[in-house]
């Protein structure tokens, strides 16, 4: 799948964020079409999250451009807040709140109307079989559940772009399957998809990725293109090879 | 405005189903006025005491009859000469002894002055100054009896407590605890509460969203704005019923000060979670940062008169000082701000700075 060309959803072009002396992330390009599940793969510390904390807005780049669902990051980070879903990779729901709680206290922030948040609430529930369960506590789920409901909440506005900050984080293999069902299930109803992971399986599972070593961006295309271009057998190995030198600079 | 009536709404969840907090939070202040009331209280009761009456006769009973009338004292002893008192003190079978002359009943007919020598254990200074104003009070009570029925009057120094004639220490501990129940619920709850956010991740997900961080913020305190103000009205309602603390000034001018005084414990509160990212650290630095000052330098429990200067002028930073004279002034001596205006501006000035720094350090951490 490549990116349609008449509206990317997020376009970053020499983007830069620098901490003192320190560069979190430095000159990273790239961009995402819409519609498209895109892994954004690097180990800690390379500046993944300081990426996307600029491209959610919570966050000012130093220099360079960005722009996400065609607002700028730097004049039009409101507009991008209403346009983005996010979901970090701590748990982002209320677990003092009921499943239905949670889901109206999103829809109001988002300025959803009571139907829609009551038709909402009831799709929602109701793909996730989670019809029973609608009046507990989050904090009784198990975590799988817990998981795949921040991630409908997260869609609960209809946002044209997702980030999904290590979303599978400490969920067993089966979840983490219908996880993706559910990732698949939303890009193919035209969401843009921004995944950060640490499973490297689960970068198999996506259009394009990037992979980020000490702030910058050292692959970026399909899967299958990266494995032929660097010549190795699976996408593991091939970050296991661009890491292990920055690890060892830093350690 | 339906997302921040959504915000607002969910405060009032987490903390009705936080049920042990919000017990806490409710009946720790009631609890306290209960605990401070009895367990803390400066005045005595019960004050062991031995007269020595060498010559006793109906006049010096009468004197004795006024000892052990009083519930302050208990007239434990009896003495024909002060040969024993050295004993007694010591053992701590009496805690004051009032030696009366060989000649007391004969003076006092006679019209002469009459010496009363007062002894009272001062090992602890302050319930010692007040044993010996109670004895005084006695003695002064026999004086005025004896002079209405025509015997001659001398008149001995006289004490007067003034705004607090009955010395009962509720009434200075009262308006101390209010600012301490504040600090608590304000400061101490905001910073908790904005932590526990952080350490969920949920703070995230409300700064990616498009609310703007003071909606986020307003919508955190004006949750416990409300409790601040309900544990006000309950600590005021119990001290007078429960203590017949007056409430001489008004009471919305009294409201009204609390409440500029829970805005500054609020600002506080953000303050210290903007620098923390977990909830006992939170804690430790709103029980070190607000509480402890609090309760130590405010006036609240212990003088500022009675501590080194350098105490003295950091007592001037903690806005508790402040507010404890504010609520002195209105529920004790009954002024309004015609007094009080300048405490009121240094208050209304420390909140001021304490927003701006709380607004400001709230945003610092989004960019």
């Amino acid at each position: 799948m490549t990116a349609t060309p008449q509206q990317a959803a997020i376009e970053a072009h020499e983007l830069t964020r620098r901490f003192g002396s320190f560069i979190a992330v430095d000159r990273i390009s790239f961009d995402v079409a819409a519609g498209e599940v895109f892994g954004f793969l690097g180990a800690n510390g390379a500046g993944k999250t300081t990426a996307i904390r600029i491209l959610t807005g919570l966050l000012s780049p130093t220099s360079g451009t960005a722009r996400v669902a065609g607002h700028d990051v730097y004049s039009e980070s409101e507009w991008i807040k209403r346009r983005i879903g996010y979901m970090s990779q701590k748990f982002s729901l209320y677990e003092d709140l009921t499943v239905r709680e949670n889901i109206r206290l999103y829809g109001g922030i988002y300025d959803l109307s009571k139907d829609e948040v009551r038709d909402r609430t009831a799709r929602m529930l109701s793909r996730l079989g989670l019809e029973q369960s609608a009046d507990t506590q989050v904090r009784s789920l198990p975590l799988g559940w817990r998981q795949k409901l921040a991630f409908s909440v997260a869609l609960l506005h209809e946002p044209s772009i997702v980030f999904l900050d290590e979303p599978t984080s400490g969920v067993d293999p089966i979840t983490r399957r219908q996880f993706w069902e559910l990732i698949y299930e939303a890009a193919a109803g035209g969401t843009t998809v921004f995944v950060t992971t640490h499973y490297m399986d689960e970068a198999e599972y996506c259009d394009r990725i990037s992979i980020m070593v000490a702030g910058r961006i050292e692959a970026l295309g399909s899967p299958a293109e990266l494995r032929r271009r660097f010549g190795v057998e699976s996408i593991d190995e091939l970050f296991v090879q661009l890491a292990r030198p920055a690890a060892a600079q830093t350690s | 405005m339906s997302a921040f009536a959504g915000l607002l709404r969910k405060e009032g969840l987490h903390i009705l189903r936080d049920r042990r907090t919000l017990l806490v939070v409710i009946f720790m202040p009631i609890l306290q006025v209960v605990l401070f009331g009895y367990a803390i209280r400066t005045d005595i009761t019960d004050i062991r005491v031995a007269i020595v009456d060498p010559s006793p006769d109906a006049s010096t009973l009468e004197l004795r009859n006024r000892f052990s009338a009083t519930n302050a004292f208990k007239l434990v002893r009896v003495l024909p000469n002060p040969t024993l008192l050295d004993h007694l003190f010591a053992s701590g079978a009496i805690q004051e002894a009032v030696v009366l002359d060989g000649d007391f009943a004969n003076r006092l007919a006679r019209g002469l002055p009459v010496r009363i020598l007062i002894i009272a254990d001062a090992s602890e200074p302050n319930s010692g100054s007040a044993m010996e104003s109670y004895a005084l009070g006695v003695i002064q009570g026999f004086e005025r009896d004896v002079a209405t029925r025509g015997g001659t009057v001398r008149i001995a120094a006289e004490a007067r407590m003034r705004f607090n004639p009955t010395r009962a220490s509720s009434n200075l501990f009262v308006p101390g605890l209010i600012a301490f129940v504040l600090t608590v619920v304000s400061a101490l709850m905001t910073a908790i509460s904005l932590t526990r956010e952080k350490e969920t991740g949920t703070m995230e997900i409300l700064l990616v969203s498009p609310l703007k961080p003071f909606q986020i913020i307003v919508g955190k305190v004006l949750a416990y704005l409300v409790i601040g103000f309900l544990s006000v009205l309950f600590v005021v309602a119990e001290a007078r019923l429960i203590f017949n603390v007056p409430l001489r000034g008004s009471l919305l001018l009294l409201l009204g000060e609390g409440l500029l005084y829970i805005l500054t414990s609020l600002s506080l509160g953000i303050l210290i979670s903007s620098r923390t990212s977990s909830q006992r650290v939170a804690m430790i630095g709103a029980l070190a940062g607000t509480m402890l000052p609090t309760i130590l330098l405010s006036g609240f429990i212990f003088p500022l008169e009675s501590m080194p200067w350098p105490l003295r002028v950091i007592a001037n930073a903690i806005p508790a000082k402040w507010f404890v004279i504010i609520a002195r002034g209105v529920m004790l001596k009954g002024v309004g701000l015609e007094y009080l205006w300048p405490q009121t501006l240094i208050l209304l000035g420390m909140t001021v700075v304490l927003v701006a720094a709380a607004t400001r350090s709230f945003r610092i951490r989004l960019a």
